[in-house]
């Protein structure tokens, strides 16, 4: 799907110039505003209902590498988002590993699960690579009612949060947040890295134009596959994180509707676009917080919002103030 | 009387069930076919469809007093008109798009109206009697056979064979088939394209409500049922391919056949092996078995 925002990118030729590391000015001081916000806001806000906003929107740009910038819409990333929470628990409760090492087990868990699952999936395109994710993502969520470590029904509770680099204790939200906010900023300068290397060129050539990029001699379905490795890994460590903050990982997380969540919060965000699926992520779960006594209404109102940006809003928020400011973010 | 040291009467229960679920399996993944053939979107509404089929037979018993046989009926017409609406008001504004849209739309719409009907009804089921006609089982020897699972099989196969037929060997058909192809040429010939699909899309979703109606007896009515089985069925459709009518009659029923094999011989397996003979034909056949590349 070639993303919505693209559409007119280099209007502001001034704005689009480079200045560093890969970010425009105008994405370098949204890039400012965001780190400024992730410092000052737990000073102000409530720790915990942060990390869980920083965690989802890891979650979300980490899909929307794929769907922003392969232009591959994978309708299963609750399995990679689900095993990483499930591995990082039961590293750290069961094998009595550090926080970080826990994460990084859910991250790579979640690779592997991605290059298994990739591998089958670009071997299709379009509407049926969505269908194959999907239907793999259940198959894991299958696999995990089943599986002795997860626990099914109950999921794995009281995770310890464990101490940093086995020193730090985590058990403070302050303390984690900072942990939870230091993995954020480095993903998501890795991701935007990773957009902006020759690997990230090849991949935007892809969505605009497969049959020329493999004419080109671009092996593209090795690009296709790392794309979703790296999509996958980093679902994992937001997985893995969000179960170390919770102390829990349950099977809400592997479920399709979790799937539906990221893209919702990626859609709502604007697809395609640095900044989006922070926002979107940051909207949603606002929304289900506020929204949380009122049940299925939540499922509706989802239901509502994904319906009205397909319709009228397919730049979703920051594509839309990049639209009237000129600019991309 | 043994097979591989399984009793028989369990082995031929689970594959009465198993063609039961093929049965469901084809009448869906068929609908799916059809609608994607002639509006390139795929219909993830599908499952909520099929629900809202068993939720119409309910209401129409409970609120009106209509059986089981005028819901046969009804119950298709009544949410293939939603269908015709829901195409009008929002499907119809995506055609020109990418088809990605189509299916994030037609998720949305989804939850919309299972949340919705979870509101209104609960998470619990709601039984639905079998009619008096079909009650009983039948003795055959080495098994019972519930009357009504025989019947949900036997219709539904004649149900795909219908359609089949229509859409193979009709006048009507021979146009959706053009259109599938060439729409642009077939609305030169003066054929009003737009109410083609739009109708098209109205029986795909009449036939889904036509398998809820069916499976109401069997399951209880509840709001989620169909959201677990229609992702079975696009893994169905995965396999099958969406080139062949026949094609997909003839996955979904093998598919239903081998889990309830699966669910005899290796029960832990049951609720993913379809996911498995999925990854298998892809690694195969990537074009699925009946589809072309």
């Amino acid at each position: 799907m070639a993303a919505p925002a693209a559409a007119g990118a280099f209007e502001g030729i001034d704005a689009e110039r480079e200045v560093i590391w890969g970010f425009t000015r105008p994405q370098l001081i949204t890039f400012g505003l965001m780190l400024g916000f992730i410092l000052v806001a737990p000073f102000f806000l409530y720790p915990v209902f942060l990390m869980k906003v920083l965690c989802f929107a890891l979650f979300a740009c980490a899909f929307n590498l794929l769907i922003g910038y392969v232009g591959l819409l994978s309708f299963g990333h609750a399995a990679y988002f689900g095993m990483g929470g499930y591995l990082a628990g039961h590293a750290a409760k069961v094998w009595g590993a550090t926080p970080e090492v826990s994460i990084l087990i859910g991250g790579l868990v979640a690779g592997i699960l991605g290059w298994l699952i990739g591998m089958l999936a670009i071997r299709r395109q379009g509407i049926y690579f969505a269908m194959i994710t999907l239907a793999m993502a259940q198959m894991v969520y299958f696999f995990c009612v089943q599986a002795p470590f997860t626990n099914g029904e109950d999921g794995i509770q009281a995770i310890p949060r464990g101490k940093f680099l086995g020193t730090v204790s985590l058990s403070a939200d302050m303390s984690m947040y900072w942990l939870v906010a230091g993995i954020f900023i480095a993903a998501f300068l890795f991701i935007h890295r990773v957009i902006n290397s020759p690997f990230g060129q090849v991949m935007k050539a892809i969505r605009e134009n497969e049959p020329r990029a493999i004419s080109l001699g671009y092996r593209v379905d090795d690009y296709k596959l790392m794309a979703f490795v790296i999509s996958a890994a980093i679902s994992g460590v937001a997985g893995g994180t969000k179960s170390i903050v919770f102390g829990i990982a349950t099977l809400t997380d592997v479920f399709w509707s979790m799937s539906g969540e990221v893209v919702l919060m990626s859609l709502v965000g604007g697809l395609g676009t640095l900044f989006g699926p922070v926002a979107g992520a940051a909207i949603i779960i606002t929304m289900q917080n506020y929204l949380a006594e009122f049940g299925a209404w939540v499922t509706v109102i989802q239901g509502v919002i994904f319906v009205l940006c397909v319709l009228a809003f397919r730049r979703g928020v920051i594509g839309e103030i990049g639209r009237l400011l000129k600019v991309r973010l | 009387m043994d097979f591989f040291g399984i009793p028989a009467p369990l082995l031929f229960g689970q594959l009465l069930l198993g063609l039961i679920n093929g049965a469901f399996y084809a009448l869906l993944s068929l609908g799916l076919a059809v609608i994607f053939g002639m509006l390139n979107v795929i219909n993830f509404t599908h499952g909520a469809q099929f629900m809202m089929g068993a939720f119409a037979a309910w209401m129409l018993l409970n609120f009106f007093g209509i059986g089981y046989w005028g819901a046969l009926l009804l119950a298709p017409i009544i949410v293939g008109i939603t269908g015709i609406i829901l195409e009008r008001l929002m499907i119809a504004k995506l055609y020109k798009l990418d088809h990605l849209y189509g299916l994030l739309l037609t998720f949305g719409i989804g939850l919309i109206i299972e949340g919705l009907f979870r509101n209104e009804f609960g998470s619990s089921g709601m039984p639905y009697r079998i009619p008096a006609e079909l009650q009983g089982a039948w003795d055959l020897g080495f098994m019972f056979m519930p009357v009504y699972r025989g019947w949900v099989v036997v219709v539904a196969f004649f149900a795909c064979l219908a359609t089949w037929l229509v859409i193979e060997k009709t006048k009507i058909g021979s146009y959706l088939r053009a259109a599938t192809e060439n729409p642009a040429l077939v609305q030169a010939f003066g054929i009003n394209v737009p109410r083609m699909m739009t109708l098209t899309y109205g029986a795909g979703v009449a036939l889904a409500a036509f398998a809820g109606v069916l499976a109401a007896p069997i399951y209880s009515v509840n709001p989620q049922m169909g959201s677990n089985l229609i992702i079975i069925v696009f893994a169905v459709v995965v396999i099958g391919g969406m080139g062949s009518i026949l094609g997909s009659v003839l996955t979904g029923f093998g598919l239903g056949v081998i889990e309830g094999l699966t669910k005899v011989f290796y029960p832990e397996a049951s609720s993913t092996v379809i996911f498995v003979v999925m990854a298998i034909v892809l690694l195969a056949r990537p074009a699925g078995l009946f589809g072309r590349a």
